[in-house]
């Protein structure tokens, strides 16, 4: 039988990518003046599982590795050795590197050789330091392993008493024995010299020894193997037949022979009964049972992009709303044969207990998507580790909410600009510890990643008790840059937003943490394309906290449904700030052929969604416009729609998948229907306006 | 309209044969490679979408999935005509580095599937003013008349059309 | 043919194994860790048991232990996945009353010449 291997290889990298994190997280909550025994036994396992793992399946380089990696640790575990903080950064770049050799072996690439084998260097090197390491057991073979005879053997096998009690069965080994060299050159003698007097004899154990008479020219390892796993509590002799005894051999008594013969070929799972009357289920044998001890699991994690683990329970409570859906449905199924409206209060009810089932079962199939926003966050303590070390400064990461779930897409989007706000505040949030102490702070600083819900929101936070937003600095700057008239002035509230405007970066040297040309105001776009926003607060000597709003989910949108010509469009509601009749005499135009409306005290510039998608004759104007007021990217759009109509959950499909990516829109759904509808990329449109206009309306609206 | 059956005329022979499904459109006889293609359907109206050059003629809900449909008379050229209940559209489907790709052609028949040899196909006559030969991977004599076998990963290929756009471009740094 | 229960944290591991004895015809059940696998011990008596050594909440070693207290399974050859280094660990098996062990890396091949040896 041959088995393809390989089927079994992307879960093999699953689990070894979530046993790396296992060990990077435990590596860095490490202290090597205090090692706990139970996290270098679940780092140790973690490398002892993708040494088997990569052995098995033919990944050589990776076993190789890790097998060093294994061996150091197995010391520290086994208390040989001590652990030290080089040995942590050792093992923790050994993460990585494993990371990376997985990874291009997952993607179908030749793992780096090279890095793997400086770092095996710097273990091997470590472990010949050490004077006591050659205590390994080293397997024992027979020295004598050639004395290969081409008459056969006589072997004396003299098993422990309790060998039965192992699962192994003298009589088994002699089958593998007699398959080996053939029914006609075995013969097996019982010797029955040990057997004990009958008051004396414990039914489980095992009195019997053998002489097993092998004629052939077998090697002498091949018949070891049958007994290897006996071999070190009992007790085997190897004779080699000289020539002259050969014949000798059957004249042996015969009917022990044959009766040792058909013990052999008895298919009988107790074959000794013989001997052993009864196998009494009376536990004699009172060795100390070792009490199980089934300590709290070391939570999984995983960063497998393209799977999800679902909890049994979450799919039960799927397949029972399933169910329930089938119920309903068989039920307005017989209503509709033969309906007439004597039973439309039937339908109404059937109709709403239709409408609830679905949005149950939605619901549901949402939450399987959630998860913890801890495998987000897994992933900053090493970051704030390596980073603290590099600019030298002494941070205490803090993670609260770690266990606040929100959607698997979203929580993949986030990972970027959180790293990045996290960088930020590591790079210019925090002092030096020098600047720290003279201010009257602790030396170390803290930042703190805090998750919570919010109605349908998660709110994250990146908090650092640092030096504060330099307000005079970033408005300095900002004229500077034309991004503000000089004469204008500021709220701090006004001043903070800044950061997030194109183009802005404070940072007086462009260090290598987080001046990587990528500013705020990416960060602030990213999160926007989630449909969510960023604000920051702060406050001068004492820190900023960054203050990310998203949706928990991004598969569903409440969206409000409009017409444009004869095509309905979807705006996402929660960018939606009000709708209002359009009146033509509150229009003013701007330059070109911008137009800007006064709303209150604001100038909002205005967009034609006919106009944007080229949808109508440019004769043909609007009866009776709408316009739906809207803020993407903190500015305020006016949109002019033909109609509003209902407002309605939806479902986002993606029109990239098979399309392209399409300006000014989002994504499209399907309608009850059955038809397609897109949705309105809020912050898209806003983005494209006319830049005179945008200025015009924010000069007035600080005005 | 329901998906039409697609029978077998051939028996695939040799690894050097390929099954095509051949189309009409102007009297012109063209082929697809028949692994490409998904199935078969009836026009159905589609949804407008911004902007998109005019052979696209929307999106479709393919069983929840967002299929746009390309009306291959306008991508080539040719004369319009009006749909009718006979106008088909062939759902084809390629692999991408990023998946796959699903999209519908409008066509004005299907026509028959033949098996045929690579070794018996012409390379299409050069003809640099001719935007169409991009996509036309050779020609073929099938009974006396010429079949025009067309590349269908340059055909659902629309990524690199430049079109005019109300916006400006603006991408994500991120991106 | 034979009914074996499967042990091991490494769930790559653990399919890789009882797709192999399933396809030979036996009967598996898996576990993840010495503690779940005694518990279906409990409900059923096993041919044979194979089970890894190293596995969180009870290892391999307590497993065997654990097994041989259960009047089914005093006499149940319990195979141990071991790896090659592991010189003492066969030895802690054989004590604990492992019957005998496999070297890990292993191949479905080898496996199966092994499961034939132990069950006939």
């Amino acid at each position: 039988m041959s088995i393809d291997l390989s089927q079994f290889h992307q879960i093999f990298f699953e689990e070894s990518f979530e046993g790396l994190d296992v060990m990077e997280s435990q590596l860095l909550d490490l202290q090597p003046q205090e090692v706990d025994a139970e996290s270098v036994n679940t780092i140790f396992r973690a490398a002892h599982s993708i040494k088997g793992g990569a052995g098995t399946f033919g990944f050589m380089q990776v076993s190789e590795f890790t097998h060093v990696v294994e061996t150091l640790l197995d010391e520290i575990r086994s208390g040989t050795r001590s652990m030290q903080r080089n040995y942590i950064d050792l093992f923790l770049q050994s993460v990585d590197c494993l990371r990376a050799m997985l990874g291009s072996l997952q993607s179908g690439s030749e793992p780096d050789g090279e890095r793997a084998a400086t770092l095996k260097a710097s273990f091997e090197k470590i472990l010949q330091q050490s004077a006591d390491s050659d205590s390994q057991v080293t397997e024992e073979k027979p020295t004598v392993a050639d004395e290969g005879c081409s008459n056969g053997w006589r072997i004396t096998f003299r098993p422990a008493e309790d060998i039965l009690q192992t699962g192994n069965e003298p009589f088994r080994m002699f089958r593998e024995l007699q398959e080996l060299v053939g029914a006609d050159n075995l013969t097996v003698i019982p010797l029955t010299d040990n057997l004990p007097e009958f008051t004396s004899l414990h039914p489980e154990n095992c009195y019997l020894s053998w002489v097993l008479e092998v004629r052939s020219d077998v090697n002498r390892d091949d018949i070891a193997a049958v007994f290897e796993w006996v071999a070190d509590d009992c007790d085997i002799d190897y004779q080699p037949l000289s020539v002259a005894a050969a014949p000798d051999i059957p004249t042996a008594d015969t009917a022990v022979t044959e009766m040792a013969e058909s013990a052999v070929s008895t298919d009988s799972t107790e074959p000794v009964s013989a001997v052993i009357p009864d196998k009494v289920s009376e536990a004699l044998s009172a060795s100390a049972a070792q009490q199980a001890k089934p300590a709290a699991r070391t939570a999984g994690k995983s960063n497998e992009p393209s799977s999800i683990r679902v909890s049994i329970d979450k799919v039960d409570s799927l397949i029972n709303m399933v169910g329930e859906l089938v119920i309903t449905q068989s039920m307005l199924g017989q209503l509709g044969q033969d309906f007439d409206m004597s039973r439309l209060a039937r339908l109404q009810e059937g109709l709403t207990q239709l409408e609830q089932n679905t949005r149950e079962l939605q619901e549901s199939v949402m939450k399987i998507r959630m998860m913890p926003i801890s495998f987000a966050f897994s992933r900053f303590p090493r970051l704030v580790r390596d980073l603290g070390g590099q600019l030298g400064k002494q941070v205490n990461l803090v993670m609260l909410g770690e266990n606040t779930e929100l959607d698997k897409t979203v929580m993949e989007k986030i990972g970027d600009p959180l790293v990045h706000l996290v960088r930020n505040s590591l790079d210019h949030g925090l002092e030096t510890t020098e600047q720290r102490l003279a201010a009257g702070k602790p030396g170390e600083g803290t930042i703190t990643l805090n998750a919570y819900h919010q109605g349908g929101n998660i709110v994250i936070e990146v908090k650092d008790d640092g030096a504060g937003l330099n307000e005079e600095r970033i408005l300095n700057k900002a004229r500077q840059k034309g991004l503000v008239p000089e004469t204008q002035e500021l709220s701090s509230e006004e001043i903070h937003q800044l950061i997030f405007l194109p183009g802005f970066s404070t940072a007086d040297v462009v260090s290598d943490i987080s001046g990587r040309g990528v500013g705020m105001d990416v960060v602030r776009r990213n999160i926007a394309e989630l449909n969510g926003s960023i604000e920051v607060k702060s406050k001068r000597g004492k820190g900023s906290t960054f203050i990310i709003r998203l949706p928990l989910t991004l598969a569903i949108l409440d969206g409000q449904l409009v017409k444009v010509k004869d095509e309905t469009y979807i705006f996402p509601l929660v960018s939606i700030v009000e709708s209002i009749q359009l009146q033509k005499r509150s229009l003013n135009h701007v330059t070109g052929s911008q137009y800007v409306m006064k709303l209150r005290d604001e100038y909002i510039p205005i967009v034609r969604l006919d106009e944007l998608f080229n949808l109508r004759a440019s004769d043909d104007e609007f009866e009776n416009p709408m316009l739906v007021v809207v803020e993407g990217d903190n500015e305020k759009v006016g949109i002019v729609v033909d109609d509003l109509l209902g407002q309605q959950q939806v479902v986002i499909k993606s029109l990239e998948q098979n399309y392209k990516r399409v300006t000014g829109i989002s994504g499209a759904t399907i309608l009850g229907d059955g038809t397609v509808a897109l949705i309105i990329d809020v912050s898209d449109v806003g983005k494209n306006l006319d830049k005179s206009a945008k200025g015009q309306s924010r000069s007035d609206q600080a005005a | 309209m329901d998906a039409l059956a697609i029978e077998e005329k051939k028996e695939p022979g040799s690894s050097d044969d390929q099954q095509y499904l051949t189309f009409m459109m102007s009297d012109e006889e063209y082929g697809v490679d028949i692994l490409a293609v998904q199935e078969i359907r009836g026009w159905e109206e589609s949804t407008l979408i911004p902007n998109a050059p005019d052979y696209i003629r929307g999106v479709i809900n393919l069983r929840g999935t967002i299929v746009p449909i390309m009306d291959l008379r306008i991508r080539f050229g040719l004369k319009r005509v009006e749909y009718s209940p006979v106008t088909v559209v062939i759902i084809l489907k390629v692999e991408r580095e990023n998946g796959e790709r699903v999209m519908g052609i409008v066509v004005d028949a299907v026509s028959d599937v033949y098996t045929i040899a690579d070794a018996s196909t012409r390379k299409p006559p050069e003809l640099t003013e001719d935007k169409n030969s991009g996509f036309i991977k050779g020609l073929v004599n099938v009974n006396e008349k010429m079949v025009i076998l067309l590349d269908v990963d340059d055909l659902l290929n629309i990524s690199e059309d430049k079109y005019h756009s109300g916006f400006t471009d603006n991408q994500s740094l991120f991106n | 043919m034979a009914s074996i229960l499967a042990v091991d944290d490494s769930a790559s591991m653990r399919q890789m194994v009882s797709f192999t004895l399933r396809g030979a015809g036996h009967d598996v059940q898996e576990a993840c860790d010495g503690v779940q696998a005694l518990e279906f011990a409990g409900q059923k008596k096993y041919d044979l048991v194979l089970s890894d050594v190293n596995m969180p909440n009870m290892n391999g070693i307590e497993l065997v232990k654990e097994l041989r207290q259960l009047a089914d399974y005093k006499f149940v050859p319990v195979l141990m996945l071991t790896t090659e280094s592991a010189g003492d660990v066969k030895a802690q098996g054989k004590q604990a009353g492992a019957t005998g062990w496999i070297v890990k890396p292993f191949n479905p091949e080898q496996l199966l010449s092994t499961i034939k040896r132990v069950l006939g």
